[in-house]
């Protein structure tokens, strides 16, 4: 089922929540929505839910307008970050509840009932926990029991409000593989909220990257991670180094350095910022041109294959952070306390806004 | 051998206290009536509680306080959802106003409620003109110990319907839970075992009510005597053991309830007890 967004706005009191939200999410798409915290992300998902209202704009499903269609008639499936599982019931009764709830006309049979439940428990690999209690489960286990509630009535969409937000990071890392195996097998029109870069680039086939209310930018996890259309997104996918400077001809100038900027190349004379990632920058033990930066080595540590180095430049009291792999960190034989020299691979420059008008 | 250290300290102390202090206030003194009634011998004593009068009182007594403990636990589950589900202007002055019945003096409450429902009362003339007498009946023992009672019930529901999580009934919603379906499957049984323990100790209050029964009751013989009534006038006849005896009944009687009630309680929680 698809899904379409059109000018969706919300307030509440007077703070504004959303503001102008069009998004299109098309069938069998596992999407995430991207964003800090407060950025309305969660929101979107609720309305999208039907767990809160539809004030302006309108929600359609398949080009059904469902705005004023209540949550119980919306055919979607929720999963909640702290799981929200009915704990005076057993697994097996959670997974049954919404079609034994059902009118006795739609209801299954019992006994297909039970097929379906046992078909589920084995899905999410949970198949020996049937009369269990959910207070007798782990945080992962709980997750898989709502997910196989969720999927039991068949629903048109999976709705997952920072489904692995509560758990710890090699469980975490563990659903969302299978989260995604699972999409892979069902082609169920999913969304995702969560606040983690790393979950949202591994998972999603489409991010959609929310700031205060406002989409920054809607793309696959190699657009958005490659192309940033803003400083926010730039900043949000993961580290950055920030070099302020001035723009003049085509370069960004640091007053120590002058570093190619060519998409600039008709401003002259505007404040500008260049944003790099940390594993962007090449080090040099030696300078090899006037455009490289000078800066004192403070600090190194390594992370499984990747050696973090931070450093303080000579020219301004300004922190550049630095990746680099094993093989080149092992060849550069760095110490703390060296001064070497960095420059940039790639770089995208940003005109603050403020300074526009 | 190794004496098994506890990991939290303090335990003979603490537990020497408590025995102590239900020893001193609980044990011994309940025992007193067991000793005290037994100085009639077993004839007199079946003599004394079977008798017309004292067997009428007992079940006014058990009657009265269930009838009037199942009202509250209806009407004190419907209060305590609307405090919590709802806000409102006045909601705190409400919310206070529930305690008042626990601060009130007995006997206060009996005077304002048989005066109000006598049959000439504000309300009492109402109910009068169809033909229903209140005062001086067991529907107004009944209405005193619902006054009496009310608290119990709100108060043991109300944290426990502050704490349920909202995501929950969404969560049952989103699966195409009706309201009617939520609060029967989702909200009711989480509640009912918190609503039971406000009923028996209703119940229990209900029982042993005297000051504010006495005076909307009108203590007809064989009519609206309870059975608290019948131990202060054997008392007032200097009748002790007499009046223990009466005591006796009444405290084994509303021992086996309470436990009976402790049962479902326990039973309603099995689920929710096997956390860990």
């Amino acid at each position: 089922m698809s899904i379409e967004i059109r000018d969706v706005t919300k307030h509440y009191g007077s703070f504004q929540a959303l503001k102008n939200i069009n998004l299109t999410i098309s069938k069998g798409e596992l999407v995430a929505l991207l964003g800090p915290s407060g950025s309305g992300k969660t929101t979107l998902l609720r309305m999208i839910a039907g767990l809160e209202s539809v004030e302006e704009g309108s929600i359609s499903f398949d080009g059904k307008d469902l705005s004023t269609v209540h949550v119980n008639q919306r055919d979607v499936g929720f999963v909640f970050q702290h799981y929200a599982l009915f704990k005076h019931m057993t697994v097996f009764d959670n997974v049954a509840f919404g079609l034994n709830i059902r009118k006795k006309s739609l209801r299954p049979s019992k006994q297909e009932i039970e097929k379906k439940v046992h078909e589920l428990l084995e899905l999410v690999k949970l198949s020996g926990f049937a009369h269990r209690y959910p207070s007798q489960l782990s945080g992962g286990q709980r997750q898989r029991v709502a997910l196989a509630r969720a999927l039991a009535v068949e629903p048109k969409m999976l709705l997952l409000d920072e489904p692995f937000g509560a758990l710890d990071a090699k469980v975490r890392k563990e659903l969302r593989r299978w989260l995604r195996k699972l999409h892979n097998e069902m082609h169920i029109t999913s969304v995702f909220v969560t606040h983690d870069q790393e979950e949202a680039l591994d998972v999603a086939d489409r991010i959609v990257i929310m700031n205060k209310g406002k989409i920054e930018q809607v793309g696959t996890p190699s657009e958005v991670y490659d192309k940033p259309v803003s400083p926010f997104v730039y900043d949000f996918l993961g580290n950055v180094n920030l070099f302020h400077g001035r723009l003049q001809q085509g370069k960004l100038n640091l007053g120590s350095a002058q570093l190619d900027a060519p998409d600039y190349i008709d401003k002259d004379e505007t404040d500008a910022v260049g944003y790099v990632r940390p594993h962007h920058l090449t080090v040099e033990r030696v300078r090899q041109s006037k455009d490289e930066i000078a800066a004192k080595i403070t600090f190194m540590h390594s992370i499984g294959p990747t050696w973090h180095i931070e450093m303080r430049r000579e020219d301004i009291d300004a922190y550049v952070e630095v990746e680099l792999s094993k093989e080149e960190f092992m060849q550069l034989d760095l110490k703390v306390g060296e001064i070497v020299y960095v420059s940039p691979k790639e770089m995208k420059v940003f005109i603050p806004e403020d300074f526009i008008i | 051998m190794k004496k098994k250290k506890n990991v939290l300290p303090g335990f003979g102390l603490s537990m020497g206290i408590t025995t102590l202090y239900l020893s001193l206030f609980i044990l011994i003194p309940l025992s007193m009536i067991f000793i005290e009634s037994s100085k009639l011998g077993w004839v007199d004593f079946w003599k004394v509680v079977t008798s017309e009068r004292v067997v009428h009182a007992y079940k006014i007594s058990f009657i009265t306080a269930f009838a009037a403990a199942l009202f509250n636990g209806v009407f004190g589950l419907l209060i305590a959802w609307v405090l919590v589900r709802y806000s409102f202007p006045g909601k705190r002055l409400i919310d206070g106003l529930i305690d008042l019945p626990f601060a009130l003096p007995t006997a206060v409450a009996g005077i304002a409620l048989t005066t109000l429902y006598a049959k000439d009362g504000w309300i009492g003339q109402w109910f009068s003109a169809i033909g229903i007498k209140i005062s001086f009946t067991p529907i107004g023992i009944t209405l005193a110990l619902m006054f009496i009672g009310l608290p119990f019930v709100v108060r043991m529901v109300q944290p426990v319907l502050e704490g349920l999580e909202r995501e929950v009934e969404e969560a049952a919603s989103s699966l195409g839970a009706t309201k009617g379906q939520i609060f029967r499957k989702i909200i009711f049984p989480e509640v009912l075992p918190a609503l039971l323990a406000g009923f028996s100790l209703a119940f229990a209050r209900g029982l042993g009510e005297y000051g504010s029964v006495v005076f909307i009751a009108g203590n007809m013989p064989m009519k609206t005597e309870i059975a608290p009534l019948m131990i202060m006038t054997k008392l007032e006849q200097f009748d002790y053991a007499g009046a223990t005896a009466i005591a006796v009944v009444m405290l084994v009687v509303s021992f086996i309830c309470l436990i009976f009630i402790n049962f479902l309680q326990k039973w309603s929680q099995k689920h929710v007890l096997q956390e860990e």
